[in-house]
């Protein structure tokens, strides 16, 4: 697992690219950095609630960066809907045939 | 002078075809707005807050209203955590809400709702009856190299596992699958009921979509990552990646979702389980 350090960075750098500019002042931010900075000094030599909080923190970064590199595959493969027939066409490189005078019920 | 360009919304059945609305406007075409016919709504809320109401609970608020499960019901989330989360989430939505990336408010809503109206001892006996068909038991025969890589990767999750509860559950290549000894099952069902219904909602999730009760313990009781498991619980496809290629609109796309949803599931189950609690130490001079 990441140092707490790089896994702090990187759900920062997660709720930037989520939530766009505003993100020091949102809600996750002041509660992540909040819980860093209370978990990050120790008394004990192996302190369960560190160990689990830094568990969790990894577990939060795979989510948001997972969520929204899933998000962006969708978008780029799955979301572009139907195609249109020239498209299509041009797809395997054929193009549509032209018919100067008009197909005959058009008006 | 400013030409409208008017804009159609509504049932289908309203909608006017756009030469007939602006005949002239051969170049500039009308922007018809199907998107409440395709299901897709809009962000209809520029700021997300959460605020505490009476028990301790925390609401989501979108604007000024208050966030609502599917069921009607007013949604509650039982510590400021989760409510951040939620919120976070509503908050990463951009133009139109896309409900299948709000994993956690799924979740949420499915454990107030509870639409199925599952008990939890329920919940219990479908988890143990998923042991029997567990992912990390059930071994290969042949190509050789397949199962030594299951043996090298799933084995020490089941020692672990094994010895961290006590119980014997062994692996089998045959279709039947593992006999799992009655004993392990009580273990198990013991260890379960110490979970909260929202715990075991959650939990339900996991096992789900790892496929594997082993591997969703592994990640509660925190030894093993959510990029571990996933990548065990989809061993056989990674190595079948690695032989024939990677096909990044199907594999990378399932993977991805795979580790989304096995995320938000256990941080559901750890924030639901969780209590927090701070005790000053005195300072010694």
């Amino acid at each position: 697992m990441a140092p707490a350090l790089r896994v702090c960075r990187g759900i920062l750098k997660e709720l930037r690219a989520s939530i766009g500019p505003t993100y020091n002042k949102s809600l996750a931010y002041n509660y992540v950095m909040d819980q860093f900075r209370k978990n990050k000094i120790t008394g004990e030599r192996y302190c369960r609630a560190q160990q689990e909080a830094h568990h969790d923190s990894n577990t939060y970064l795979c989510l948001l960066g997972s969520t929204r590199t899933h998000l962006a595959l969708h978008k780029l493969y799955h979301a572009k809907g139907e195609c249109s027939q020239e498209s299509a066409a041009a797809m395997v490189g054929l193009r549509l045939p032209e018919q100067p005078g008009g197909k005959g019920w058009e008006k | 002078m400013f030409r409208r360009l008017v804009r159609l919304q509504g049932p289908l059945g309203n909608i006017l075809s756009p030469d007939k609305v602006c005949p002239r406007n051969q170049q500039l075409r009308c922007a018809v707005n199907y998107s409440s016919a395709l299901g897709e709504k809009r962000r209809f809320y520029k700021d997300v807050s959460i605020s505490q109401s009476e028990g301790g609970l925390y609401e989501v608020n979108l604007d000024r209203r208050k966030l609502k499960t599917p069921g009607g019901k007013l949604f509650t989330a039982p510590n400021e955590a989760m409510a951040i989360a939620v919120a976070t989430e509503w908050d990463a939505q951009k133009d139109t809400l896309k409900y299948y990336t709000m994993h956690l408010t799924t979740l949420c809503n499915t454990a107030l709702d509870n639409p199925t109206h599952r008990t939890k001892e329920q919940m219990i006996s479908a988890a143990l009856k998923f042991l029997e068909t567990d992912t990390v038991c059930y071994r290969v025969d042949e190509p050789p190299s397949l199962v030594e890589l299951q043996k090298n990767e799933w084995d020490p999750v089941l020692h672990w596992i094994e010895n961290r509860y006590n119980v014997t559950i062994g692996s089998s290549s045959n279709i039947l699958g593992p006999e799992i000894p009655k004993e392990t099952k009580d273990t198990f069902r013991q260890h379960l009921k110490s979970y909260n219904f929202w715990s075991m909602t959650g939990l339900e999730f996991v096992i789900t979509q790892l496929k594997s009760v082993v591997l969703a313990i592994g990640v509660i009781d925190r030894h093993l990552s959510v990029e571990q498991a996933v990548l065990l619980s989809r061993l056989e496809e990674e190595y079948q990646i690695k032989y024939w290629g990677n096909v990044e609109w199907a594999h990378d796309y399932e993977s991805y979702e795979l580790r989304a949803r096995t995320a938000a599931g256990a941080l559901f189950v750890h924030l639901s389980s969780e209590s927090s609690t701070i005790k000053r130490k005195l300072m010694q001079n």
